[in-house]
């Protein structure tokens, strides 16, 4: 199996599994403008309450459902009774969703001690598919499978459904959306607790690669910064190409410039902030 | 994120406190308990081992009813959070509010750094785990005792196994980037090339790092891969080395064959080679009682932290039953710490050199599959295994410390 195949799968994985985290994130920070320090968390606590569900005997596809759904009730009351409070104060909201973030890991760790869980692989998908010639890993094709299905799911919600339209509207202008009738602080707790259940999915999907560990919020939580930084906020597309192109970057950046591996995936973000600072794909602030 | 306040104390022998607190000042110091400052972590992505610490020493008093030499112990926790500024904080508690007699712990390397020279001021006798090299070499701290080992003295034993019973050739070695994988790595490399073996290539994924993959796909043209990872990240890395479809034998070091990690691995793990201070097949009593003890209170078998803090209660039992349960001299005490000599405990009989460090028994062992459980077995043992390995120790403390680039490959 050639290295170069290999970061290649690889890359496209850890993208599709990035843009399950992330888009929840740029949806969230493009409508709320809400820099939601508690994404990491709320991936970390998904994969965490998959594995009591799991423990239960619920099968691996149901325990992500579900995982994500406990998630996005969590999210939404985080939204109803805290961040509406906090509405424009955005210092305020760092804070609390950082602090947020902390007290969730304190949480985790009580309740399912700092021991590593493993989370099996589906059978069905354990092992690799041949496919002309080369070994693909079958869960981690199956990962960037789901990436593409949701990516296709997010987009027709956003752009075909009345939902998606009011939702774009008040990513463009939430007082004007507010002035023609959407209500938009209920399009706040939707958007919330559908970003947070796409990270509590993305952490459950995730879990058989990565495991769940107490720091596996810290350790997700800058990639998905970086993905909306270089994408730009309340794209989805953005979120998209951002997700792929950081899967590279911390594929190939780490195989290659070992030493660099931080300054590879950093560099990019730092230069789109400084040249390009609405990210690839999002719009120049008004 | 050092926010926690919670210092626990388990405080047994109420009885003898009230009565202390009746007594005139004189009185009261014969009769106050011995206090043990332990210093570990319960918050942030360390806790795990931290609060095995925790486990492990409470398991310790209890087997002794809280008295050693005659004297009741009161243990006081607390919690550093995993930080170097946090363990200060709470070493300085311990020392000068709580006046502690000796501390247990810290767990990390970077902790007990941050702390070596105050407690050195303070002529305040430390048993710890962490595993800096050169706490007990180029460096040493007169009032430091590790009955553990060094992070290269878990890997000499190993590295011998490998070339000359595996008969092993060419490796690849992969572990954190942080001095403790530096460090084993390099002990690893130097008797590995010294019995005549070659390292291919050193990987160094950073201590964070979600995806390994990249790094395993840079494995090849080796016979055996060598892991040196700490925490959770040995976990990842053998589950996503076999979801890449590699074949090669693993052989990891302490922290990767740890019991206690093994209820968190898959068949991924069966068939790897380790090496460590502790291994739980060993037939000691004070071990079944330990493992007893463990699976009563807690539902997990003991490894490296919790066996390694029984172990240190052992050592502090001795040294006070040498001194007639007397802390107040520190030098005498720290003598006699270094002076202990033990058979039945843990991990096998063991003394200390003259610079604090064990004088012990490693352990192989091999990752198997028992029924439903994971379990080690010990394959060999090489006993009274200096920090120095074989090599003289005037010229090895003449090299440089062990470290990412030194030696360097011979190739």
């Amino acid at each position: 199996m050639s290295l170069w195949f290999v970061l290649a799968v690889n890359s496209i994985t850890l993208g599709g599994l990035l843009f399950l985290l992330s888009s929840g994130f740029s949806l969230i920070f493009g409508l709320m403008k809400i820099p939601n320090l508690t994404h990491g968390s709320f991936f970390m606590l998904g994969a965490y309450l998959a594995t009591s569900l799991i423990a239960y005997g619920l099968d691996f596809w149901t325990a992500a459902l579900l995982g994500g759904l406990g998630v996005a009730l969590f999210g939404g009351l985080v939204e109803r009774f805290i961040l509406r409070r906090l509405a424009g104060a955005e210092l305020a909201q760092v804070l609390v969703t950082l602090g947020l973030s902390f007290m969730v890991a304190d949480v985790c760790l009580m309740v399912w001690t700092g021991d590593p869980i493993r989370i099996a692989t589906p059978a069905a998908l354990r092992g690799t598919a041949s496919v002309a010639g080369l070994g693909f890993p079958k869960y981690r094709l199956a990962i960037s499978l789901i990436a593409v299905v949701f990516a296709a799911g997010l987009w027709a919600l956003l752009d075909r459904t009345r939902l998606g339209a009011m939702i774009r509207a008040g990513v463009d202008d939430a007082a004007m959306a507010r002035v023609v009738g959407i209500r938009v602080s209920r399009l706040f707790t939707i958007v919330f607790c559908l970003g947070a259940w796409l990270a509590g999915f993305a952490g459950v999907i995730g879990g058989p690669i990565l495991s769940v560990y107490p720091g596996l919020d810290g350790e997700m939580l800058p990639l998905a910064l970086v993905v909306v930084i270089l994408g730009g906020s309340g794209s989805l597309l953005g979120s998209l190409v951002g997700s792929f192109v950081v899967g590279f970057l911390y594929n190939f950046g780490q195989a290659m410039f070992p030493e660099l591996a931080y300054v590879v995936l950093f560099l990019p973000m730092l230069i789109v902030l400084v040249l390009r600072p609405q990210g690839l794909f999002g719009r120049p602030a008004v | 994120m050092a926010l926690s306040v919670d210092r626990r104390r388990f405080l047994v022998g109420a009885g003898g406190l009230t009565l202390a607190t009746t007594l005139p000042r004189a009185a009261r110091a014969q009769s106050r308990p011995v206090k043990i400052g332990l210093l570990t972590v319960k918050t942030g992505p360390l806790a795990s081992g931290g609060i095995q610490m925790e486990q492990g020493t409470i398991r310790f008093l209890k087997d002794r009813n809280y008295t050693l030499a005659g004297r009741k112990v009161e243990l006081i926790v607390g919690d550093t959070g995993g930080n170097p500024a946090g363990t200060k904080t709470k070493i300085q508690e311990l020392v000068e509010r709580d006046g502690v007699d000796m501390i247990f712990g810290p767990l990390a390397a970077f902790e007990l750094l941050a702390i070596s020279d105050y407690a050195a001021q303070a002529k305040m006798p430390i048993l710890s785990l962490a595993a800096a090299e050169d706490m007990t070499q180029r460096k040493p701290n007169a009032y430091f005792v590790r009955a553990s080992g060094t992070s290269a003295q878990y890997m000499h034993p190993l590295a011998d196994y490998a070339a000359k019973e595996m008969k092993l050739k060419r490796l690849i070695t992969i572990a954190d980037d942080f001095a403790f994988g530096h460090e084993q790595m390099a002990g690893f490399q130097r008797v590995f090339e010294d019995a005549g073996g070659r390292i291919v290539k050193k990987l160094w994924p950073p201590l964070v790092t979600p995806d390994y993959t990249p790094y395993i796909a840079q494995i090849s043209g080796a016979d055996a891969v060598v892991q040196g990872f700490a925490g959770s990240n040995p976990l990842k890395f053998m589950k996503q080395y076999q979801d890449t479809g590699l074949k090669l034998p693993v052989l990891g070091n302490g922290t990767a064959g740890d019991e206690a990690l093994l209820k968190s691995y898959g068949d991924e793990a069966v068939g790897m080679i380790s090496c460590s201070a502790y291994t739980g097949d060993l037939d000691t009593p004070s071990n079944k009682k330990l493992i007893d003890g463990m699976v009563k209170d807690y539902g997990n078998i003991p490894g490296l932290y919790s066996a390694g803090l029984y172990i240190n209660g052992q050592v502090a039992e001795a040294a006070l039953e040498k001194t007639g349960g007397k802390t107040d001299d520190r030098e005498a005490f720290i003598r006699a710490l270094r002076a202990v000599s033990l058979t039945d405990t843990p991990r096998g009989p063991f003394t200390f050199d003259r610079l604090g460090n064990v004088v012990g028994t490693f352990y192989i062992r091999r990752t198997e599959r028992k029924g439903d459980k994971l379990v080690n077995t010990t394959i060999k043992s090489y006993p009274k295994v200096s920090q120095f390995w074989t090599y003289d120790e005037k010229w090895f403390l003449a090299q440089p410390v062990y470290s990412r680039d030194y030696p360097p490959l011979k190739s």
